[in-house]
């Protein structure tokens, strides 16, 4: 775990905790600011889109105005004002890149600059990345690679116009245009995000990855992201996020739709770096998130692996609805939370099918002044006989004055069905961290250290490189939160 | 090496250490003996830095320079190691990636190249192999599960592994049985060399058979009120602190 001390260094030596807090200087296309319908067809016609998906947007808006917004969750903010934000902000550009090298290269910069250098990932085999900016997917790499296996990984604007027909058979099926306000508006507004499809007995062969960034000042980002794995088929999707540091609040109204047929599998995994705040509090992203996976079929599999360390507030239950029998969702998350940061998050496990089973780990680490819940549901349906679930839910504190919140729903239709529960909370002992400096180990890496072990178990979950880049972040984020 | 002179520290505003003077020399093995409570664990908290124990009156001078202004890892990388009397648990935490950055740390403190993970892991299980520790225990969280002796063994492995310059044993021979005392002995023993000095702190006489030290210490109420050779240690066996403390 080097990595880690390393990376302290590197972020001291910017002389800034958030170290992908810089904006990038391109000439956008944006549209006025506020929501009407107006709004919605400018978007709508901006992407050249079928009368049936403004239809569907259109509906979406006129529904989101009635809708109150969410007040369960454990978080605290003042009111947004939607008229204040772009809903649509796009690098200008007069025609669509057809390759890599038609993109601005001072897109492709920022890119590398944070740490995914596009071309090279084209050059050396390893991961297919799909780039967002702020509203509009920039480049999907590895095209043909995938193409010769027939795996569709394009922008979600581009599987509109290409390939209408699965677009609108899966879009809003997992998560419905009225599901929740934040995804109702995400449906209106929604300007890009990835999509995929992954044909029958095909194991995709290379992981996926989306990399979603927030440039423009005041502007919302509302991706989409669809993902179909049919039947007896493989995918391992990557999403990572970061936005430049502004003194404003940002909003971020995703939605992640899964579904997986008969026999198949995806895995998820996110590392969520947003804009966090400043120590006092101020800035940072309104994380508010829908992610839900639909087993569709028998013997599927949806697993979700998270590491939430970014935003001012984090609201986000990556779910899943397992439908076929026996198939098997999984939550691994680990969220840290610093200084104000908040987050309610963890997960929702419908039990429909026979003989589903599902697993949640979550692991919460608070600290500085931040308060963080975890709240879960586990569903067993009356038809799901023989129905498993285990969720272990720990919680770490640092210092004094932050918080840990544990609120388990579990609601079982079913006598068949077993539901287990464990929980703990914890502290960093102070004989753990003198233990580590009597070895020489300074106090922040002590701290990283002791959470990178508290949190191994999720990390395993996560693909190599990603795990990696974790681990770093899990120390940047705590650091000032000792001594 | 190490020069303690009329140290007196606090703990919870309670005076602990009250005036102590020590001098120990490289390669010299001193022993510090003493009941319940005369403040052995409580000295070497304070030589290794630890958050709660105030030094209000004294000094401590470690090759030259003022131990007491460096922070604990400082002291580490200068080579003071304290082998626990309870070693703590690290949850999650391979004893492999434990051990490997707390050798960088140190190394890197003294201006020495961090090794390459292949090298460190060879390194390691030789260590571990002379120690007679099964290489599973690398594997496995730190001290998490392990038993008495297997915790004690390895506080030797990461000595070995550090190699310190000032070694203080806080009662690394409690909850050992028999074999375990030996094996723990030996590996001290292995570790004496005229460039490293050794505090061995110590409840019993029966450590002291297998690790001679060169002057015997009795600590009584928070100061040193005997001195000698190994032959004081075998005395006290027999006869008990009181006569000692007495004659304090």
């Amino acid at each position: 775990m080097a990595a880690s001390v390393e990376t302290i260094e590197q972020v001291k030596s910017l002389g800034e905790r958030y170290k992908y807090g810089w904006s990038t200087d391109l000439e956008m296309e944006t549209a006025p600011k506020g929501l009407n319908e107006d709004i919605i067809r400018f978007i709508s016609a901006k992407k050249d889109e079928p009368e049936w998906m403004l239809e569907w947007r259109l509906k979406a808006f006129r529904h989101w105005l009635t809708m109150p917004e969410p007040g369960w969750a454990k978080v605290g903010f003042p009111p947004i004002d939607y008229q204040d934000v772009y809903y649509y902000a796009a690098p200008k550009q007069t025609e669509k890149p057809k390759s890599l090298d038609e993109v601005d290269p001072k897109l492709l910069e920022t890119y590398e600059k944070l740490g995914i250098p596009l071309k090279e990932q084209e050059m050396l085999a390893g991961v297919a990345v799909d780039a967002v900016f702020d509203s509009v997917s920039v480049a999907t790499t590895f095209k043909k690679k995938l193409e010769e296996v027939g795996v569709i990984f394009c922008s979600i604007s581009e599987a509109v116009q290409n390939h209408p027909e699965l677009v609108r058979k899966y879009l809003g099926s997992v998560v419905p245009y009225a599901d929740n306000k934040h995804a109702c508006l995400n449906a209106a507004v929604f300007t890009d995000g990835s999509f995929v499809y992954i044909p029958e007995g095909v194991r995709c062969p290379m992981e996926l990855s989306t990399y979603f960034r927030i440039n423009a000042e005041n502007t919302g980002q509302f991706e989409r992201t669809l993902i179909i794995a049919d039947k007896g088929s493989y995918v391992s999707y990557l999403e990572g996020c970061t936005a430049p540091q502004r003194d404003e609040n940002q909003l971020h109204a995703a939605v992640v739709e899964l579904v997986a047929l008969e026999d198949a599998e995806i895995k998820y995994s996110t590392v969520q770096n947003w804009f966090p705040g400043d120590e006092e509090g101020k800035g940072g992203i309104y994380n508010f998130v829908t992610k839900r996976g639909l087993c569709e079929g028998a013997r599927s599999k949806i697993s979700w692996t998270q590491v939430e360390t970014g935003s001012a507030i984090t609201w986000k239950y990556p779910s899943c609805i397992l439908k076929g029998d026996n198939s098997v969702g999984e939550f691994y998350s680990i969220a840290i939370t610093n200084n104000l940061q908040q987050a309610d998050t963890g997960t929702k496990m419908i039990h429909l099918g026979k003989n589903t089973s599902s697993r949640i780990i979550s692991k919460g680490i608070s600290a500085g002044r931040s308060n963080q819940t975890y709240r879960g549901l586990v569903r067993m349906g009356g038809k799901a006989e023989n129905a498993r679930n285990y969720t272990q839910c720990d919680s770490l504190l640092i210092g004094e004055r932050c918080g840990a919140h544990t609120v388990p729903y579990i609601e079982s239709k079913n006598r068949s069905a077993k539901v287990e529960h464990e929980a703990t909370t914890s502290r960093i002992s102070e004989d753990q961290l003198f233990y580590c400096t009597q070895r020489g180990i300074g106090e922040e890496e002590a701290v990283a250290l002791v959470v990178n072990g508290f949190c191994r178990e999720v990390l395993q979950q996560l693909p190599m490189e990603f795990a990696v880049e974790a681990q770093k972040l899990v120390g940047i984020s705590l650091e000032g939160s000792v001594g | 090496m190490l020069e303690i002179n009329n140290l007196h520290a606090t703990v919870d505003g309670a005076e602990i250490l009250k005036g102590i003077d020590l001098t120990i020399r490289a390669g010299e093995v001193h022993a510090i003996m003493g009941p319940n409570g005369s403040g052995k664990s409580t000295l070497s908290y304070v030589l290794a830095g630890r958050d709660g124990y105030e030094v209000t009156e004294g000094s401590v001078t470690f090759n030259g320079k003022d131990l007491l202004e460096m922070p604990t890892e400082e002291r580490a990388g200068e080579g003071v190691f304290l082998a626990f009397q309870y070693p703590v648990e690290i949850p999650g935490v391979p004893n492999t990636t434990f051990l490997k950055e707390a050798v960088n740390a140190v190394r890197k403190y003294r201006g020495e190249p961090e090794l390459d993970a292949m090298e460190f892991v060879k390194h390691l299980r030789a260590k571990a192999k002379e120690l007679g520790m099964n290489p599973e225990f690398l594997k496995r969280a730190v001290n998490a599960g392990f038993s008495g002796g297997e915790k004690k063994r390895n506080e030797m492995l990461q000595m070995a592994m550090l190699e310190p310059s000032l070694c203080l044993l806080d009662e690394t021979d409690s909850g050992l049985d028999i074999d375990a005392l030996k094996a723990v002995s030996e590996a001290i023993n292995a570790m004496r060399s005229p460039e490293r000095a050794m505090l061995v702190i110590t409840h019993y006489q029966r450590l002291l058979t297998y690790v001679v030290p060169d002057h015997v210490h009795v600590l009584s109420k928070g100061r040193i009120v005997r001195s000698g050779g190994p032959e004081l240690a075998q005395e006290l066996e027999e006869k008990g602190y009181g006569e000692s403390i007495e004659a304090a």
